[in-house]
């Protein structure tokens, strides 16, 4: 049995022209709860659709849960929850019928009172007998959810599994994730939240098919060597604008009342701050937060990213 | 995950959630019953509820009071409507192949003569009897309606000629049916036309479906095989087949009265098969599909020749030969052999297992397509 729960080299997927993952290696140890970021149209979705069998790589290799991810794809598909980025459970059935659905598919021993417990988890067991089409955007995710952790998979693959999920709901799905992983279950969640970036044993940040950096959150500011300042005061709204474009400003961000200034030459950038002086604006110098650290690597592999090329 | 009880639940589970699904979409679900039930009253009309005001031509060579009256009765029984007359048995001929007319009617000169000398001359009637359901009854009443005219004319001195024997000849010359088409041909063809029609259909969208809602990446993403995809998505359709044929086969007992002259084992076991070979094949339509409009249009591809060339419209052995070579891979023709042979001819198994093994292939042979098309992944 393989040490990692996911372990696949370079895996490529081109769909006709288009190269929607180039070249990706993961090697994500059992137990532990990765963080899969990356702009739009990076190539997330499709990483997962190959780790889980739904597609067939172009190129390259790997195994899941120490099964190949293109000739064992009903093992993996057995032991692995997949939870699609779109809901796509069944509208036409009851919430209390998709379930049983899973639980039947997947012969959950003692289905019923497995259901039963789910539901009452979810908070909807008054509702159970409502069409899944009549739950609102975030209960919806909240109910993929419970559909694939219910039968305690060995590995779960969650495409954005928190879009559109409100706060409270999110705390709940994070202290359910890491209660599991404690359990030994692994955990690959992708995300376009920071907050919860930060909660994972380690990230992989996509970006044009390619991983471009990986590791701890505190490993990856580290490693992106970009210095922030941070400007608060009077009149930051017009500093914004007056310092977009400047030479050593990779990008400027609001953060609440204060500004955060970054990029990756500190002499240059010191220049720019240093020439506001005399304005009634506080400069400090801050360390990057992992959405800076993003927006950074974003624009630097943004010279080729398009939408829908 | 090959225990046969793994089989059985994931099999199970997928055929609850059809069933769920299959009853929750009201308005196929109602089309299911409302269709066949549709096709039998607009077909049965036309060959069942004793055809009126039949088109047709008189040939009288004389016109004496007794060949009027006789005409009059025709006229006043309602099922012949005398629209023209002729004087050319060549223009008989044509009005008739050209369905103008349904029947030309022909008294010879001399008729009234002969008649009253007790000759027994002929009436002759020529029938269009392509479509033998509209005009067997107005043939069949010919003979009453005349006999029945005589008695009121024929009174006093004149009498004796009254009884039967009638004192005329009636002769039928049934014309353009070769295979000698009754109307219970079509009732029992129905059943195989309303089988292939919903079930192809409804099986074409069973992964299309499932594909245009977006659940398509969910249900692979599940550890269910292809074949207890099928094996689930068809089975509560063979509950559908079997309702629909138990309705059928009613309709056409009691409200139509078609005989039942063989055994119902084989015919059960006819449908059986041939409802099978429907559902494989809509399967199969519905891996190849990428939309539900495209599972129609195969289904339609599909019905027309079916209901063309199976013999159901037109007598399969009238067909040229190619037409026959198409009709003889269609499930639709083994079947309506085995309906037909079974309850109008009470033909036995051993005079249809051809049939039977015929559908049979054709089942497998689609089953073998759907295995090949099925996606596993969403390449
Ligand atoms: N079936 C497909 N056919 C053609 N192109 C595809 C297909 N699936 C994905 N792509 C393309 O591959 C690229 C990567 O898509 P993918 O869905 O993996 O991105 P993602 O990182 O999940 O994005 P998002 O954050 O928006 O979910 C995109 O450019 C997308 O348009
Ligand atoms: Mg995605």
């Amino acid at each position: 049995m393989s040490e990692f729960a996911i372990d696949v080299r370079g895996l490529v997927k081109r769909f006709g022209e288009k190269v929607a993952v180039d070249g990706v290696d993961i090697q994500m140890p059992r137990g532990q709860v990765w963080g899969f970021l990356g702009p739009n149209g990076s190539g997330k979705t499709t990483t997962i659709r190959m780790i889980c069998g739904l597609l067939n790589p172009t190129q390259g290799e790997g195994t899941c849960l120490g099964h190949d991810i293109v000739h064992e794809a009903d093992q993996i598909k057995l032991a692995t929850g997949y939870m699609t980025q779109k809901f796509s459970f069944w509208s036409d059935l009851t919430i209390r019928e998709n379930l049983e659905f899973v639980a039947r598919l997947y012969q959950t021993p003692s289905m019923r009172e497995h259901v039963d417990v789910t539901l009452e988890t979810l908070g909807l067991t008054k509702r159970q007998h409502q069409l899944a089409a009549a739950l609102s955007g975030g209960w919806k995710q909240r109910l993929a959810l419970a559909a694939v952790t219910m039968r305690a998979p060995k590995l779960l693959l969650l495409d954005e599994p928190t879009a559109g999920v409100d706060p409270q709901a999110r705390r709940d799905f994070w202290d359910e994730i890491h209660r599991l992983s404690t359990d030994g279950m692994t955990v690959l969640v992708s995300t376009h939240y920071m907050d919860e970036a930060e909660r994972c044993d380690q990230i992989v940040y996509l970006a044009n098919g390619k991983v471009v950096t990986q590791g701890h959150v505190n490993d990856i500011i580290d490693a992106s060597e970009l210095i922030t300042y941070r400007a608060e005061g009077n009149g930051i709204r017009q500093l914004a604008s007056g310092l977009r474009g400047q030479p050593g400003v990779d990008h400027v961000a609001y953060f609440g009342a204060a500004l955060h200034v970054s990029g990756t030459n500190r002499a240059l950038l010191e220049q720019v701050t240093a020439n506001r002086e005399q304005t009634s604006i506080e400069w400090q110098e801050v360390r990057p937060t992992l959405e800076d650290t993003f927006i950074a690597l974003m624009a630097h592999a943004s010279d080729d990213r398009r939408p829908h090329a | 995950m090959i225990s046969p009880r793994g089989i059985f639940a994931r099999t199970g589970a997928i055929f609850t959630k059809e069933l769920i699904q299959m009853r929750r979409d009201r308005l196929t679900f109602g089309m299911m019953f409302a269709i066949p039930v549709m096709q039998l009253i607009l077909f049965g009309y036309a060959i069942n509820t004793d055809p009126k005001s039949l088109p047709t031509a008189v040939h009288a060579e004389e016109q004496t009071a007794i060949v009027r009256t006789l005409l009059q009765a025709l006229e006043t029984s309602e099922y012949y409507d005398l629209v023209l007359e002729t004087a050319d048995p060549e223009e008989s001929a044509r009005l008739l192949a050209s369905g103008k007319v349904a029947f030309v009617v022909s008294f010879p000169a001399g008729f009234t003569k002969r008649l009253i000398r007790g000759d027994r001359p002929q009436i002759l009637i020529e029938a269009d009897a392509s479509d033998p359901a509209a005009s067997s009854n107005a043939i069949a009443r010919a003979e009453t309606i005349f006999t029945q005219a005589l008695r009121h004319e024929l009174t006093g001195a004149l009498a004796h000629l009254a009884p039967q024997p009638p004192p005329f000849d009636l002769v039928v010359h049934p014309r353009y049916n070769p295979e000698g088409v009754t109307q219970y041909n079509i009732v029992p063809g129905l059943l195989g036309v309303i089988l292939t029609m919903t079930l192809v259909m409804i099986t074409a969208m069973a992964m299309t479906r499932e594909v245009e809602r977006g659940t398509m990446e969910n249900l692979l993403a599940m550890p269910a095989r292809p074949s207890e995809v099928m094996l689930g998505k068809i089975l509560p359709y063979v509950v559908v087949g079997a309702v629909q044929t138990v309705v059928v086969l009613i309709t056409a007992r009691y409200l139509f009265n078609v005989p039942f002259a063989g055994a119902m084992w084989i015919l059960l076991l006819g449908v059986a098969v041939f409802v099978l070979a429907n559902l494989a094949l809509g399967f199969t339509f519905s891996t190849i599909a990428a939309s539900q409009l495209q599972a129609m249009q195969l289904t339609f591809f599909f019905f027309l020749p079916s209901i063309l060339l199976s013999g159901f419209m037109f007598p399969f052995r009238g067909m040229p030969n190619w037409a026959q070579m198409i009709g003889e891979v269609l499930p639709l023709t083994h079947f309506l052999r085995i309906v037909r042979g079974v309850m109008l001819k009470g033909a036995g198994i051993e005079d249809l297992q051809g049939a039977l093994i015929a559908m049979t292939l054709f089942t497998l042979a689609a089953t073998a397509v759907a295995m090949m098309r099925y996606r596993r992944t969403l390449d």
